[in-house]
């Protein structure tokens, strides 16, 4: 019951051939067999969003899929966001400028969040901003800088 | 917070996933989005010893209409639905429900299908196929059966399918303009499961309600459709007068549970401020 089967992850467009337990969650497989720590990991439940990375584009919770269900998914986690550290993602940058983070725990998950939604569509109302930055939990800022950086980020992407 | 160990099987075709769900594995389970059973597992609620990974099974991805039914395929995810150009009072409400299914990260991962499965008595997909007694195709290499909403749901996490079946479809009905549809819940935080949540279905002609479907959730251990409200919009005049009325009727019908999210009295009272909320903001829409 506890074989492990041999898999391949393609994350920030590089191969990781690992071998995990069918049990291991995408979070704990890119942690602990990729080293990709960057990906946070709260309350491996769903709720805090700490560990949302992209599948596809799309943001999703690192804890609630497993890593056997990703072969063939292009992961994205917060370590390619940026090629290099003097370009920084917009997100990233916006979430510097505006001081969008105080202890950086929910921040990788805040900025998958708002990378994936908006390079999907810079357009987004307030309204709909607010919405989706209601998926993640942080425990210090208050969320009003968390806002208005990803707004700001919004502003920069806009063709 | 991690889930005890199970064997993995992701079949390729659809053949292949019903002769797995067949083979005599105990403790086998299906997993489509997996939004409600992998939090289960991490918390160790749910322990199933193989899971029968769909997520291949591109054909159950479609939403097709034939005639005057929509048939939505088990795997649709919930972003899907949210975002379907689908037309008229279906579609609207297509669109409102899935805006309340948990957050963006849960929608883009999780499926209407999964969700009848897992059977959550509060699961909007659970009340809208409830409320418009939508029709679930379950398939088994015995062969394929439809089960009616109504008896669908048996209780708690628990349907009508057998082990070796797996849900491949559900037939909406197509509802013409005439009809006005809505949904309104409360939760506590945006995201969580509703403690109380209504959806309505009334045809309206020429002010007069010819026909009207109310289903509730957060009031039984299944979705639950109020007779007494359907009364007593039948034959009224549509307006805010009437859902009142309505939604004293469904409070006095309900029986709810009482649990630490709400007590029974504070439930009825979600009953009578929602069932008014949902269908004057679907008379808008």
């Amino acid at each position: 019951m506890t074989a492990t089967v041999p898999l391949r992850l393609l994350v920030n467009g590089e191969r990781h051939d690992i071998s995990v337990e069918p049990r291991r969650t995408l979070a704990d497989a890119l942690r602990e067999d990729c080293q990709l720590t960057g990906t946070h990991l709260g309350c491996e439940h769903g709720v805090c969003g700490a560990c949302t990375v992209l599948l596809d584009g799309q943001p999703a919770r690192a804890c609630l899929i497993f890593a056997v269900q990703c072969e063939g998914v292009s992961i994205r986690t917060v370590e390619g966001l940026s090629a290099d550290d003097e370009n920084l993602h917009p997100v990233q940058q916006a979430f510097w400028d505006h001081h969008g983070l105080q202890c950086g725990f929910c921040t990788p998950g805040f900025l998958m969040l708002a990378a994936g939604t908006l390079e999907e569509d810079p357009e987004r109302s307030d309204e709909e901003l607010r919405d989706i930055l209601s998926s993640n939990l942080c425990r210090c800022t208050g969320y009003q800088n968390i806002l208005a950086a990803t707004r700001a980020a919004a502003a920069q992407m806009r063709p | 917070m991690k889930p005890s160990s199970f064997d993995y099987v992701r079949p390729n075709t659809l053949q292949e996933a019903l002769e797995l769900l067949a083979d005599g594995t105990e403790d086998s389970k299906v997993i489509s989005g997996g939004q409600s059973l992998v939090p289960m597992m991490n918390f160790r609620l749910a322990r199933p010893a193989r899971l029968v990974d769909i997520g291949r099974l591109s054909e159950l991805e479609v939403i097709r209409t034939v005639d005057d039914r929509v048939h939505v395929g088990a795997r649709v995810r919930h972003v899907q639905l949210q975002n379907t150009p689908l037309g008229g009072p279906l579609g609207s409400l297509l669109r409102r429900s899935a805006a309340l299914v948990g957050h963006l990260p849960i929608r883009t991962r999780g499926t209407f299908g999964g969700s009848l499965a897992h059977s959550d008595a509060a699961s909007e997909w659970c009340l809208l196929t409830r409320l418009l007694d939508a029709e679930i195709t379950v398939r088994s290499i015995r062969g394929e059966r439809v089960i009616p909403a109504a008896e669908f749901f048996v209780s708690v996490f628990t349907t009508a399918m057998e082990p070796d079946e797996l849900l491949t479809s559900v037939a909406l009905p197509v509802l013409p303009d005439d009809h006005r549809t809505g949904i309104a819940e409360f939760a506590r935080r945006a995201g969580d499961f509703a403690i109380v949540a209504v959806l309505g279905d009334v045809t309206v002609s020429d002010g007069t309600v010819t026909a009207a479907r109310i289903a509730i959730g957060g009031v039984d251990d299944k979705p639950f459709r109020s007779a007494a409200a359907e009364k007593a919009l039948l034959g009224g005049t549509f307006g805010l007068d009437l859902l009142q009325s309505a939604a004293e009727a469904a409070a006095d019908e309900v029986d709810p549970p009482s649990d630490a999210h709400g007590d029974a009295v504070y439930r009825r009272d979600l009953v009578r401020a929602l069932l008014p909320r949902a269908l004057a903001a679907g008379a808008a829409a």
